[in-house]
């Protein structure tokens, strides 16, 4: 798949007085699925435009295999891109919608009728795209975005509208994009929607990369190394882990918080001491956790540093 | 760009409302001029009651050849001289009291009288003449189009005026000259169609007497009532080849139903002096309807030309379609420059197809009906609807860079109406000032109607020459070129905003 990478160096823009992009930076390489999360205006869609040449960024870069948007020609076969799968005009059949793509990329009638088949979407080809669900309207940005076979893809929230028959199709299809070797970035607002399809993520917040981990990597971090340790004597338990060094904090009447020792030194512990147990769980966080985690703490800082100046 | 231009033509053949509209349009455009023109019937009474035909001239253009003429036959080379020694003519003015005749003395300021060379006394026959004019002084005009001045002498009793026109092979030369020694050349033609034997002899004409007054609401009222020239000749002279007495025709006199002529013209001789009173005129005809007459459905084919055009822009904004197009071509000036090509190739097809069955359709009813349809000649038919589909073309490329400019479709729409069809229609429809409407007609997009005027304009045409009968201050090219510079701006506009602008 050639030279499949986004990159994306300090991207800077401001309408007005409100400040969409701040220095976002991140890396889209090939072969997997990175998911692009953050808050509602974290700037996700701003750097997707940017990166497509539809806005200007004050400052920084956005490349696509090392070049510009604006120099690829025939662009259509180098990224795919779904931004708005309601951007259609609704007199328009679906296949003429995709058919008239083609021509623009030079590509014929064939390659349409080959991607309204790989989204599920021949049967209605020739209907009328105004009479699409939110649903269709999905897969026939994505047959676009799929129309020119481009090594790099770029969907904005492509789970938005999508029955759960089609949220697991498109998990799928977008694993399968990525073992082909493209470069996948997805957006989402909601870090449970791409949980179980992307492989790294970017958490932006306020127009800046948070966080830009593997997923394994952010659930460790915000797990903490926490042990959970459920007794009857939560007292005697607290005082055994602390005499070994280990801080806890009694969570409930029968529950409290280990951290420090991992989860097998902690029943060491307590068994040494004679303390008698229920249950001694290593925590995960979920990422759900960790994503709200970072944007939160991204608000703080964000809070802090105003009232500092 | 092939492929953009391609990708536009199937975005815009796949919303099939704009197709209907446009085909909608053509029909409309048909339908308004084929209904005007059987509107229009025209009987002259009389056994037939058809309207006699009207005199062509050498190279076809409807003519006026009526005159008085004293004259004599000449084979070969030769030439006539004479002394103009007065030019003097009645005008007929608004009767003050209905029924009764009022006339004032004075000439009308087309009056003609001089020498004249002609290849017959057939109506339209091919001619040089040279003349004294009312108020245009001396002119050596030649077969109806043709208009060449000479001094600007006023020809009066006190100070007459000397003639001379040779013919030397296939030259006509003009002289004249104050005293009959000193001549000065007024020009030298090569009329059409003159044989070796022709007619030559003295002649007088006096075009109608056109009074323009102010209309009620802002345009002009045209009357024309009779006017008469007299003109006394002396110090004739002849040379070359000539043959036959003096004889006088009175050259396409319209009878009366009773078989009287009306409005005669008259010619008497002795002793060398010849007096001849003409009525009449020679040149160039307006009498009959102009082709482009049957065009009336064209200002509502364009407005609905302009809600396609914008509506082709404008629907991108209004359903985000714009990013994806962008996105397909991120060199906006080329995505620019496809959508509009297709947008002037589809609408100048329409036009093509709208005003090449009006105008033989058109033309047909209205000849079936009695009318004289004022010939233009075939180059001129073909530039009516080439150079009208064209204005289509432009008005169309106007409206979609206004799309494009604006983003919102009534606002391109009701801009573009504003620019190209409002002024023509405030222009030809008799609510402002003659001098306005022309200078609407020069300024403004709608300049390019002019396209559409058939008959061109004549100085020595006797005619109130205004956007409201039809004539454009401009000429054809001319006018169409103002509506392309504008749509020029306007697409100039539209490239630098879309340039400036994010998706």
């Amino acid at each position: 798949m050639g030279n499949a990478t986004i990159e994306i160096t300090g991207l800077r823009k401001r309408y007005g007085p409100a400040v969409a992009l701040d220095g976002m930076s991140f890396t889209v390489p090939p072969g997997r699925v990175t998911g692009f999360v953050g808050p509602n205006g974290a700037g996700k869609t701003t750097t997707m435009r940017v990166v497509l040449g539809l806005a200007a960024a004050d400052a920084g870069t956005a490349l696509i295999g090392g070049r510009p948007y604006r120099e690829l020609r025939t662009p259509l076969r180098h990224v795919g891109a779904l931004l708005d799968a309601g951007a259609l005009q609704p007199g328009r059949s679906a296949r003429n919608h995709l058919l008239w793509l083609a021509h623009s990329q030079g590509l014929g009638a064939a390659r349409v009728d080959a991607v309204l088949d790989r989204v599920g979407l021949a049967a209605v080809a020739r209907r009328r795209a105004g009479g699409f669900s939110l649903g269709m309207r999905q897969r026939l940005g994505i047959a676009a975005a799929l129309l020119g076979d481009p090594p790099v893809l770029m969907l904005d929230e492509p789970v938005n509208g999508l029955d759960p028959e089609g949220v697991v199709w498109i998990r799928g299809l977008l694993r399968s994009l990525a073992a082909e070797g493209r470069a996948v970035l997805v957006s989402s607002h909601l870090m449970s929607e791409l949980a179980d399809t992307a492989d790294h993520l970017v958490v932006a917040g306020r127009g800046r990369v948070l966080a830009d981990a593997a997923v394994a990597e952010l659930i460790a971090a915000a797990s903490d190394g926490r042990v959970l340790v459920r007794t009857a004597q939560p007292a005697a338990a607290h005082a055994a882990v602390l005499c070994a060094g280990a801080r806890a904090t009694v969570t409930g009447p029968d529950t409290l918080d280990v951290t420090g020792p991992p989860a097998d030194r902690v029943v060491a512990l307590l068994t040494a001491a004679g303390v008698p147990f229920a249950e001694v769980t290593a925590y995960r966080a979920s990422l759900e956790e960790a994503y709200l985690r970072l944007t939160r703490d991204a608000v703080e800082f964000r809070a802090t540093g105003e009232a500092a100046r | 760009m092939r492929h953009l231009v391609r990708a536009e033509w199937t975005k815009f053949r796949s919303v099939r409302g704009w197709g209907i509209a446009l085909l909608a349009a053509v029909a409309l455009t048909v339908a308004l001029g084929v209904s005007a023109a059987a509107g229009n019937h025209s009987s002259c009474g009389g056994a037939s009651d058809a309207c006699p035909a009207l005199p062509l001239g050498p190279d076809g253009t409807a003519v006026d050849d009526h005159f008085s003429y004293v004259h004599r036959s000449l084979t070969g080379d030769g030439s006539i001289t004479v002394r103009l020694a007065s030019m003097t003519g009645q005008r007929r003015l608004p009767d003050a009291t209905p029924g009764v005749l009022t006339v004032e003395s004075g000439l009308v300021p087309w009056a003609k009288a001089g020498v004249m060379l002609k290849s017959s006394t057939r109506q339209g026959a091919s001619y040089a003449a040279l003349m004294a004019t009312g108020t245009h002084g001396v002119r050596l005009q030649y077969d109806f189009t043709h208009d060449i001045a000479g001094s600007t002498a006023r020809v009066t009793a006190a100070a007459p005026r000397w003639l001379r026109l040779v013919r030397t092979g296939g030259n006509l030369t003009g002289y004249e000259s104050a005293d009959g020694t000193h001549w000065t050349r007024v020009a030298t033609v090569h009329p059409a169609g003159l044989g070796s034997r022709v007619r030559i002899g003295l002649f007088a004409a006096s075009p109608g007497n056109l009074r323009v007054t102010r209309a009620d609401l802002g345009g002009s009222v045209e009357t024309v009532s009779f006017s008469s020239t007299t003109a006394v000749f002396d110090h004739v002279g002849l040379a070359g080849t000539t043959a036959g007495a003096w004889r006088y025709s009175d050259i396409g006199a319209t009878l009366e139903p009773g078989g009287s002529v009306h409005h005669p013209g008259s010619a008497r001789w002795s002793a060398g002096t010849y007096t001849v009173t003409g009525v009449g005129d020679v040149a160039p005809s307006l009498d009959g309807i102009a082709v482009e007459k049957t065009l009336t459905g064209l200002p509502l084919g364009l407005l609905v030309t302009i809600v396609v055009a914008a509506g082709f822009a404008t629907a991108e904004y209004r359903t985000g379609l714009v990013r994806s197009t962008l996105a397909a071509e991120p060199r906006r000036g080329r995505a620019l420059a496809a959508q509009s090509a297709v947008t002037a190739a589809v609408a100048f097809a329409a036009g093509l197809v709208a005003v090449g069955v009006t105008l033989p359709v058109g033309a047909h009813v209205l000849r079936a009906n009695g009318n004289h349809v004022l010939p233009a000649g075939a180059l001129t038919d073909v530039r009516l609807v080439v150079g009208t589909a064209a204005l289509v073309a432009l008005t169309a490329v106007l409206g979609h860079a206004l799309g494009v400019l604006l983003r919102r479709g009534a606002a391109a729409i009701a801009l573009g109406f504003a620019l190209v069809v409002v002024p023509r229609l405030l222009a030809t429809s008799s609510v402002i000032p003659d001098g306005a409407a022309r200078w609407l007609l020069r300024l403004t997009p709608a300049a390019g109607f002019a396209i559409q005027q058939s008959i061109p304009t004549y100085d020595q045409v006797t005619a109130h020459l205004v956007p409201q009968s039809g004539f454009y201050p401009l000429p054809p090219w001319a006018g169409l070129a103002v509506t392309a510079g504008y749509a020029a701006l306007a697409l100039l506009l539209a490239l630098v905003a879309l340039r400036r602008r994010d998706a």
